[in-house]
């Protein structure tokens, strides 16, 4: 199909993407040749066993089928073509908002894969995973150096779940107090994880409205309190790129009626070296090891989510930690199960710990000054970003941000065209489109954070994108609304997909 | 080196500069105007100063030296987390960056490697379970676990659960973690003498809402599913197959095919290194009368404005970016790399030869087994079939007996004494596809000390 001609320059001239060939490839299983071979397996050095000998029938599987049979080849094929449809941050700018698209160091990935790492398991004996141990304890103590936190643990499998494990402990922190507390306040402007997390532990969800000027009030948090509150759940900066500057009032209003304060470490990118949460008057915190801390997206997981507390929670905090061993014990690390009003365990084992070995190497390549240059790049970027898109974009809440700012799709109206219809011609131009719809307060929002890892020039380009992307919208806006034009594939239907859910592959009917 | 850039943030001092003036403000510092003087750090962070690439791998190099590994061991320790050699494909493929430095794939359009690898996933462990829908979005077995009996407790709006012997004891840790706050009764069952779980019939109410089975059991014993199923069904339950060995569904029926109506576990066995037990890979598949109940991220196949098969984020009403406080869950996560070591790995294996290192597997334990019950001092206490996993009952301590096998050269299994004390002196073994016969024997032979017969 043919890219559609703009007179401001268009794709071909602005962008970072151009033609180039994009290969076809059917499912894995359509690919399938009854014989073929994938694997290689060593002969049986001891006698074979029949499982028909100990097994009833029943017990026992017939066949894989459904299964492909492919060799290396196609399957190397395969997956190498499937890469090739993908945008990521080693191809371009991916600027989603709140989810700190950053740069992914090689070096990390080269320690994950140490067998000493990768190769290791989670029940060997601590004296022979003594370099592991450490591991976390060092970890553990520059995460709370980081953020103003007292004891981290590691063992949150995501952010999702370091919420689900920060109000766990504030349940028990209430429940050890003889408090019955039944309600969790959450602004409008949150993560939509909060309210799922609190709901997830058994708390009714409280909203708590942001003010006209995008941050949150301690006196709407005043009015939504009360006895049976057991905790406001703040982001910090807000979800607009705003930092609240009244946190600290919030936290004691919160504190004055009883209530624990939890802050969402998502956009924590922005404080490092600058402000530390725990100072503000936050209890109990998560980490975005994915986001702040660089370690790989993954096409959607794994994360970590380590959670912070200060010492009033401790007590709380899942099992096991690791306790550098003192006195008569002798040297060395050992895993630590004495806490007794402990929540108890949230993961089968530690958590993510190939994340842990990534995270650590990022903490040391960088060191105090290098995270607190990384802050100051991301808010540079945002507020340069800001400012070039000001002219042209509406912007909801027009004063300087943090990490990322977000437009509002007020410009659009007289054209009919769309938030998504941007992000979806944003791609034409090489880009990963923002994150869009989200926060839910700002009309059509397009939430961009573009990291510390984007250069001048990028930037540049990116703004220029998006004024083109303006001018579009005004001449032609059917341009925009069957964009992408560039891609293999043209718009996907989200709804047919919704409609009629095919979740799996299956063989056509034989006739 | 002291005084050069971070190499990961590309801006010079001048672009620096250039960017200040386009925002209008003279110094960095103005830039951190909006956050009040009083709640700013007022001192540098104190934490060990950058090091160079060079010295953090060595630093990194250093600490891993200090732990053993299936390398440098040989290696029969199991219990949730499986020794398997990964065939040199799977971690070149998942190296790509285009994979791995992507995000969740919320851009259709520009994440169709993403997506149809999702989708892939999703049928090989359909196809595994025997059920009808699969997601890609568990952290591990053990949360995946939990949501799964979080599922079971929606769908049927009772809030019992009947969890069968032999569940991972850390499963059954999360499972309480998760359930602690919401006023819902678990009821364990006993243990049979030959090793399964007691019958579960008699347990099993009409408030229940769900049975709790792994299979195999944290103990390798294979559970009889289609009688939990039939006691579950009768009371209107639902039974939830657990297993943490996902190699074991190549070898034995489909959950789905014996009544599970959801199957969850692990699947860290398919390619996705060991790395001290995480990330790994939760599962959860499901009848298809359960989908809307389901926690997580969906793949599905829908049509571009072209026509053109293409693959979407699907039925995400249920999830907490769109429903908040009323998702199914908080799950924010696909499970994407893992999931793609999995399909590469599945893929590679295949249809031929997953059966086939199921059956290798099976016949490295079954060995283990018979030179078990032929060396003085050695015990087999349960008498069910099991698959690559089983208990050894060792003549004095299991610490000392695994402390025997270490000196070897040997990580010989797991030490049950601080999970199941009453079974007296006892060892978890795991023999997969990495265990020769010289170690097997050699590892036998230390279990049992001086008792040994040669």
């Amino acid at each position: 199909m043919s890219d559609p001609r703009s007179a401001t320059g268009g794709p071909e001239r602005l962008g970072f993407a151009t033609r180039g060939l994009a290969w076809e490839e059917p499912l894995i299983f359509e690919r399938s040749v009854p014989g073929r071979v994938g694997y290689s397996l060593p002969d049986l050095d001891v006698p074979d066993a029949d499982p028909a000998d100990a097994f009833e029938a029943e017990a026992l599987r017939d066949d894989l089928a459904d299964f492909p049979e492919l060799s290396e080849v196609d399957v190397v094929r395969h997956f190498t073509r499937l890469s090739t449809w993908n945008a990521a941050v080693d191809l371009g700018l991916y600027p989603l908002g709140s989810c700190t698209m950053k740069y992914n160091p090689k070096v990390n990935e080269s320690a994950a894969r140490l067998a000493g790492f990768a190769a290791a398991h989670p029940l060997q004996p601590e004296a022979l995973a003594q370099g592991f141990l450490e591991l976390v304890w060092r970890l553990e103590r520059q995460l709370a150096e980081v953020s103003g936190m007292d004891r981290v643990s590691l063992q949150p499998a995501a952010g999702a779940q370091g919420e689900l494990a920060g109000i766990m402990m504030v349940r028990a922190y209430h429940e050890h107090r003889g408090e019955r507390r039944t309600r969790v306040l959450v602004p409008d402007s949150a993560h939509g994880t909060n309210p799922a997390s609190a709901a997830l532990n058994g708390y009714a969800v409280a909203t708590v409205p942001s003010g006209r000027d995008g941050v949150l009030h301690p006196d709407a948090v005043a009015a939504a309190m009360g006895p049976d509150v057991a905790a406001l759940m703040i982001t910090n900066p807000n979800t607009l790129g705003l930092f609240e500057p009244h946190i600290a009032e919030i936290c004691e209003v919160v504190h004055a009626g009883g209530g624990l304060v939890y802050g969402d470490g998502a956009n924590l990118n922005a404080l490092l070296g600058i402000a530390r949460p725990g100072d503000l008057g936050i209890d109990v915190m998560h980490f975005n090891l994915h986001k702040t801390f660089s370690t790989p997206h993954g096409g959607g997981g794994p994360g970590s989510g380590p959670v912070g507390v200060k010492n009033t929670l401790a007590p709380y905090l899942p099992v096991p930690m690791v306790r550098k061993r003192e006195g008569s014990e002798g040297t060395g690390y050992a895993l630590d199960y004495e806490f007794p009003r402990s929540i108890g365990r949230l993961h089968a084992n530690f958590g993510n710990v190939g994340m842990f070995v990534r995270a650590y190497a990022y903490l040391r390549s960088l060191g105090p000054d290098g995270l607190r240059r990384c802050a100051e790049m991301a808010v540079l970027n945002a507020n340069y970003l800001l400012a070039r898109l000001r002219g042209r974009w509406h912007v909801p809440y027009d004063r300087p941000v943090m990490h990322e700012c977000v437009l509002s799709d007020r410009q659009l109206e007289p054209s009919g065209v769309t938030t998504l219809d941007v992000a979806k011609r944003l791609i034409d131009y090489g880009y990963h489109p923002p994150t869009v719809y989200f926060p839910l307060i700002v009309h059509g929002a397009l939430m961009i954070e573009p990291t510390e890892s984007e250069p001048l020039e990028g930037l540049d380009r990116f703004v220029a994108a998006l004024d083109a992307i303006a001018d579009e919208a005004a001449r032609d806006p059917q341009l925009l609304r069957s964009a992408p034009h560039r891609t293999r594939h043209a718009r996907l239907d989200e709804t047919r997909a919704a409609r009629h859910p095919v979740l799996r592959w299956q063989p056509a009917p034989s006739s | 080196m002291t005084g050069d850039l971070p190499r990961y943030i590309p801006h010079t001092e001048r672009d620096v500069r250039h960017m200040l003036d386009a925002i209008g403000v003279s110094e960095l510092e103005e830039l951190f105007a909006c956050v009040p003087e009083k709640l700013r750090l007022a001192r540098a962070l104190e934490l060990p100063r950058a090091a160079s690439e060079q010295e953090v791998m060595a630093e990194l190099g250093r600490l891993a030296a200090r732990n053993a590994s299936a390398e440098s061991h040989d290696w029969f320790l199991g219990a949730g987390c499986y020794a398997h050699y990964v065939p040199a494909a799977v971690q070149a493929l998942a190296s790509r960056a285009e994979f791995y430095t992507a995000y969740t794939p919320y851009q259709p359009e520009i994440s169709q490697g993403t997506l149809q690898t999702i989708f892939e996933w999703q049928t090989l462990l359909c196809a595994l379970t025997g059920l009808d829908v699969a997601n890609a979005s568990l952290y591990d077995g053990a949360s995946a676990t939990a949501e799964a009996v979080l599922m079971a407790m929606r769908v049927t709006r009772r809030s019992r659960v009947v969890l069968a012997d032999g569940l991972h004891p850390h499963y059954a840790d999360v499972l309480r973690s998760y359930l602690r706050a919401l006023d819902v009764e678990i009821a364990p069952l006993g243990r049979a003498a030959d090793g399964r779980s007691e019958p579960v019939e008699p347990s099993v109410d009409e408030r229940t809402a769900c049975v709790v089975v792994q299979q195999p059991s944290f103990f390798g014993t294979v559970q009889g599913l289609r009688a939990a199923a039939e006691a579950a069904h009768a009371r209107g339950a639902l039974l939830v197959a657990v297993t943490t060995e996902a190699l074991s569904l190549a070898l034995l029926r489909a959950p789905g095919e014996l009544g599970a109506d959801i199957a969850c576990g692990e699947a860290q066995s398919f390619g996705v290194p060991m790395s001290l037990g995480g990330p790994a890979l939760g599962f959860l598949a499901a009848r298809e009368r359960l989908l809307r109940q389901m926690p997580g991220r969906l793949c599905g196949q829908t049509e571009d404005a072209h026509g053109r098969r293409g693959f979407v984020l699907t039925l995400s009403t249920r999830e907490q970016h769109i429903r908040r406080e009323k998702a199914t869950s908080n799950i924010c996560t696909n499970q994407g790399l893992c999931l793609l070591l999995a399909t590469i790995y599945l893929s590679l294996l295949g249809r031929v030869g997953l059966r086939k290192l199921a059956r290798i597997n099976y016949a490295k334990a079954e060995y283990a087994k018979r030179r078990a019950r032929e060396t003085r001092g050695l015990r087999l206490p349960f008498s069910a079939p099991t698959f690559n996993e089983f208990v050894v009952a060792v003549p004095d301590s299991g610490a000392e007996a695994l402390a025997r096998a270490q000196a070897a050269g040997i990580v010989g299994g797991l030490d049950l004494a601080a999970y199941e004390p009453e079974l007296g002196p006892a060892v978890l073994v795991c023999a997969t596809e990495l265990a020769s016969r010289d170690a097997i024997e050699r590892l036998m032979a230390a279990l049992a000390g001086s008792g040994a017969k040669r």
